[in-house]
């Protein structure tokens, strides 16, 4: 297990100096910092003396390093647009988009379990081919196309849910403002919340399904039906704990995918969230914001991957047993 | 003489045509439903993309056709629509159906375009990880782990969002297509090459691969002449699906304004321009090429379904 750990730790660091390394290069060549400070009127021989002060002169490595350095400790430059420190910004961000991943998460953990068995338990009902004939729609139904459609619906001709920003907030322990504690908030969370379960959902459902399908062919569940063991039991306890072990590790990977669709739904809703703000970013040409996203993101994506790596060490065995060998 | 024998014994070579009509793979087309609509909407729609400089009543990309005056008008049906414009009109005033037309070819030259250079190289990688196995195997593996765990979207987003940043939208239009294609392509290789890997791996050790490599043939003409042919129906399998998502892709990279321009738009660039109009009732603009969107996805993606169970005859239908 301490092989797999060290093994899975040098690969979070490696991709981190990867991303660490691209999102240098972007700063380095994207946008002239200069400008952004001192404008068009200053001549040419200022200019060369401002960059040697600063250091845009000096070579790749040292740049790189500087770079890093001050990265590390949380200085990642100054958002042109905003001109505050451009971590800052992005973090002021966060809570709303992990809101919305959050809720969208609990959808989908709530729907995909109990359809999914469902539909393996009871493979010729009509609800399973409803479940599974939603969820092949679902699969073809592009996320901004299922938000723009909620917000036909429900905000436009049935004017029921509100289909932009985050409304009414509450603050909890004065760092983290959050929807879920009062009417307001909870109301505007529904439509982004179901856009985005909406892409992962129907994916859900059918591993689930598949997976159930499988397990309930194998020897131990036949014999557990021969032992007499009540249906639930062997349902839930028996076949369901197995199928969960490649769902994990498909989920893990899935969060990573669903912070990018965080992108499209918050445009859709205007959701003041990171993915919005990106885009906002690169529209105004805003370098260090971008780097900025671009790290805490990838920071996220590493985090998650390694942490659902490691837990599915702990509860599957045979990784641990055979030293990190998949 | 010879001739004679053949003659003798009933012996008949079928042709490639009386071969496929008797095989299961068309004889569960043949009793499957949905595959048969699938199939034939898909063939549909295809072909008009393809034939739309023929079936369009205008061209879209043609500006001097267009007059402003005519723009959002609703679909013939409604009260204000006219007959000249059977689906209504955009926001610029061009023909909603021509426009959809070309759209649906943008859409599906840069979703098998993507899809081919992600066959390359997930062939390519797939191939040289399973035959050669050992240290290459797991490099290329777990650098396609360390990509897939990326989200293709994620890295297309960033990727687009930088090159238009840094080339400014002007030029970036013009290559829009090519980038996209690029990239939907690069961030997708992991795909193929797991599931070639996977055959690969099960090929490489029956006896006609160790025939051949006692005949003395190189490892590109086994690993290409007589392994490839025999990995081809997982391949085949994943494609229709990858179609599917490459124009899904495609369309979500328009819709955030990273993907095609407005004067040449995709489906997705489409029901983008539409969204700003859709809150003061214009909701032609949106919801008919959203709809031929879904329609176009969906059939690709029952169609890989059913080429999933007809290929694996192991799993079964639910």
């Amino acid at each position: 297990m301490l092989a797999f750990l060290a093994r899975r730790l040098v690969q979070a660091l490696i991709v981190m100096f990867v991303i660490s390394l691209i999102s240098f290069s972007i700063q380095d060549n994207l946008g002239d910092p200069l400008r952004e400070m001192v404008g068009q009127s200053v001549s040419e021989a200022e200019r060369q003396q401002l960059r040697d002060e600063l250091g845009l002169n000096d070579p790749f490595l040292t740049q790189y390093g500087r770079f890093l350095s001050s990265a590390v400790q949380g200085d990642l430059g100054q958002s042109y647009f905003f001109k505050e420190p451009a971590l800052e910004v992005i973090l002021a961000k966060l809570p709303a988009t992990l809101e919305l991943t959050f809720g969208a998460t609990l959808l989908i953990i709530v729907i995909s379990i109990p359809a999914g068995v469902y539909a393996a338990i009871r493979p010729h009902s009509v609800l399973t081919r409803a479940i599974l004939g939603f969820s092949i729609l679902g699969i073809s139904v592009p996320v901004f196309l299922t938000a723009i459609f909620c917000i036909y619906l429900f905000s436009i001709e049935l004017g029921w849910l509100p289909s932009y920003g985050r409304g009414e907030l509450v603050p909890v322990w004065g760092v983290w403002e959050t929807g879920y504690l009062n009417k307001d908030g909870l109301l505007h969370l529904i439509l982004p919340c179901v856009s985005l379960a909406s892409i992962m959902l129907p994916l859900f459902i059918r591993l689930i399904r598949s997976e159930m399908v499988e397990a309930l062919h194998t020897e131990y569940v036949k014999f557990a039906k021969a032992k007499g063991l009540r249906k639930a039991r062997i349902y839930f306890l028996h076949a369901l704990k197995n199928t969960m072990l490649p769902v994990v590790t498909v989920g893990g990977v899935q969060i990573g995918t669903m912070v990018a669709y965080t992108i499209l739904t918050e445009t859709v809703f205007q959701w003041p969230g990171m993915g919005f703000l990106f885009l906002e970013a690169v529209n105004r040409v805003d370098t260090p914001l971008i780097v900025a996203y671009l790290i805490v993101v990838g920071a996220i994506f590493v985090v998650v991957n390694t942490l659902v790596d490691l837990i599915y060490g702990l509860i599957n065995p045979t990784v641990r047993l055979a030293g990190g060998d998949k | 003489m010879s001739t004679d024998t053949s003659a003798r014994n009933d012996v008949v070579v079928p042709g490639r045509l009386e071969r496929f009509l008797q095989s299961n793979f068309w004889y569960s087309f043949k009793r499957d439903k949905v595959a048969i609509v699938s199939f034939v909407v898909l063939v549909l729609m295809a072909g008009s993309a393809l034939l739309a400089p023929v079936i369009a009543p205008t061209n879209p990309y043609d500006l001097a056709t267009i007059d402003i005056m005519d723009s959002e008008l609703p679909p013939f049906w409604a009260e204000e629509g006219e007959e000249r414009f059977i689906l209504g009109t955009d926001d610029q005033g061009r023909d909603l159906f021509s426009t959809i037309l070309y759209g649906m070819k943008t859409s599906l030259t840069i979703g098998l375009c993507a899809v081919m250079l992600q066959m390359c190289l997930g062939i390519i990688i797939g191939l040289s990880s399973g035959y050669f196995g050992g240290r290459i195997d797991s490099f290329l593996m777990r650098v396609a782990d360390i990509q897939l765990s990326f989200s293709t979207m994620m890295v297309a987003i960033i990727v687009l969002a930088v090159f238009q940043a840094s080339f400014g939208s002007e030029l970036y239009s013009q290559l829009a297509m090519l980038m996209l294609i690029l990239v939907i392509g690069i961030a997708e290789w992991p795909q193929y090459a797991r599931t070639i890997r996977a055959s690969v791996l099960a090929e490489k050790k029956k006896e006609y691969v160790e025939a051949a490599r006692v005949m003395g043939f190189g490892s590109g003409r086994i690993m290409f002449r007589h392994i490839l042919p025999n990995c081809l129906s997982p391949i085949l399998v994943i494609s229709t699906v990858q179609i599917a998502n490459a124009i899904i892709s495609e369309a979500a990279l328009s819709f955030l304004g990273l993907g095609m321009p407005v004067s040449q738009p995709s489906l997705g660039a489409l029901i983008s321009s539409g969204f700003e109009y859709i809150f003061s009732g214009s909701w032609w603009i949106t919801v008919i090429p959203g709809i031929v969107l879904v329609v176009l996805v969906l059939v690709m993606n029952l169609l890989g379904d059913w080429l999933r169970d007809v290929m694996n005859p192991k799993l079964y239908k639910g």
